[in-house]
């Protein structure tokens, strides 16, 4: 691996000042199962690396009605799933963190580096896009709030800025009646890139048998994970039935635009974005009604 | 720039000091430092397992960790399951039922595998594959891994807990160490 230097503030000011030094030559380190990789194999050159995980402030999830769920960038997957607010509010995220890499993996990746690694395939970046989450990121400016939907902005890139960090993901507290599943295609059981990946969420009124929103993220089919916009505006005042699915589920494949690679073809990609938006719906609808 | 760094850890239940450049893995220096050769490199891209290690109570993928991370951390490498007294109940039943061939991967999946029947003793068939996703094997396929480690769920789980007994009392084979080379 090339040399850099390692540092690890322990505090955000600081880090920041130490990302912004180094401009595009330094590199926020989080759990490393991404960027360690990446610098292994030389995909790009750095000066400095900026360990996070010492900040008090990117270490914390924490949950309030009334601020909903705060998931510092340094929180580990396996917290994520393991917490058991997310457990009961956050479906969809809970499903995407338990299903990312092995548990080796989950004992070290982050979501908030997940976020900002911006793969196409990444699992929980849909999961918060249908979650309506929001990337607190603070830089020599001062902080800014990002939509989820508009974070990623190419296949491995992101819209932070030279000295910019992820400081914290806020995911808002779902209303009463909401639904969310995530899930994915991948050729093994377990440990694999998705060919495609599906995350939706649902409200449904009092009734429990209209849906009053839908939100509906797709990834692995387009060079970043894609908000279904129109897909998901379809479903809006619609009946919570089967027809209602079938429709979303066709209209969420025009949202793809996938290329052919080692791991799947277009045709087939857009065929189980499809299928798994589908499927995705129909649990969404069960989780929403369940309560 | 390749300064190299002071860590302090503990590995096995001994501190252990050692000088690190910042772009190490702790696999290499676990490996090639501290000597400690248990732990195998597979991939060293995270896919593979065999060179998991428990850091806190967690397992990773130690080529996925630099080694300088290791600061103040408390890591499990395979040199410290076993105990003076005897074999943990994992490396026995992996012993019993041939869960190996070449060897390489058997270290990740016993870590790998002892973090699970401590948190889990009575973890089944379903959950033991799940759990043991992250760990490739290329000889056995993984039906006498997961024989074994139903096996030693078992033993573990008979009354006295002798499996974590045996692993409290363990420091293992490894001697205090103090490494400084540059």
């Amino acid at each position: 691996m090339q040399e850099f230097e390692y540092v690890a503030p322990a505090n955000l000011e600081d880090a920041i000042r130490l990302m912004a030094e180094k401009g595009p030559r330094a590199k926020a380190l989080a759990g490393g199962t991404d960027i360690l990789i990446q610098l292994r194999g030389g995909r790009f050159q750095i000066d400095r690396l900026v360990d996070i995980k010492k900040i008090p402030e990117l270490n914390e999830l924490s949950f309030s009605e009334a601020n909903g769920l705060t998931v510092g960038a340094a929180v580990e997957c396996y917290r994520v799933y393991e917490d058991q607010t997310v457990q009961k509010l956050y479906p969809g995220l809970f499903d995407s963190a338990s299903l990312i890499g092995g548990i080796q993996i989950q004992g070290r990746a982050t979501v908030g580096g997940n976020l900002c690694n911006a793969a196409p395939s990444g699992d929980n970046i849909p999961s918060l896009i249908v979650q309506e989450a929001v990337a607190i990121v603070a830089g020599p400016n001062g902080r800014r709030n990002i939509s989820v939907e508009d974070f990623c902005a190419g296949p491995g890139r992101n819209v932070l800025q030279e000295g910019e960090l992820l400081v914290a993901i806020h995911i808002p507290t779902p209303k009463p009646n909401f639904g969310a599943h995530f899930l994915r295609f991948i050729p093994r059981n377990e440990m694999d890139i998705a060919i495609a990946n599906s995350a939706v969420s649902v409200l449904l009124d009092d009734s429990k048998q209209h849906i009053v929103s839908a939100r509906i993220a797709i990834g692995s089919v387009a060079p970043t994970p894609v908000f279904a916009r129109e897909a998901s505006a379809l479903l809006t005042g619609k009946e919570a039935n089967e027809a209602s699915i079938e429709e979303a589920a066709e209209a969420t494949k025009a949202a793809a635009s996938p290329i052919n690679d080692m791991r799947g073809t277009i045709d087939q990609r857009i065929h189980l974005v499809g299928v798994l938006t589908k499927r995705a719906l129909r649990t969404a609808i069960s989780r929403a009604r369940e309560g | 720039m390749s300064e190299k760094i002071h860590v302090h850890t503990t590995i096995n239940d001994t501190e252990v000091d050692f000088l690190a450049e910042s772009r190490q893995s702790l696999l290499e220096i676990i490996r090639d430092t501290l000597g400690m050769t248990g732990t195998k490199e597979g991939c060293n891209d995270g896919n593979c397992g065999a060179c998991t290690v428990n850091i806190d109570g967690r397992i990773v993928d130690s080529c996925c960790v630099l080694a300088v991370e290791a600061e103040g951390k408390n890591i499990l490498t395979i040199e410290g399951v076993a105990s003076p007294e005897g074999l943990h109940p994992l490396q026995q039943a992996f012993l019993e039922e041939a869960a190996l061939q070449c060897g390489i991967c058997t270290p990740g999946f016993i870590v790998a595998a002892k973090s699970l029947l401590e948190r889990e003793p009575n973890a089944d068939e379903a959950r033991i594959r799940h759990w043991l996703a992250g760990n490739l094997c290329r000889c056995t396929g993984y039906d006498k891994i997961v024989r074994a480690v139903l096996k030693a769920g078992e033993v573990m789980n008979q009354g006295d807990g002798a499996g974590r007994a045996t692993t409290a009392a363990g420091a293992g084979p490894t001697d205090q160490r103090d490494v400084y080379n540059d």
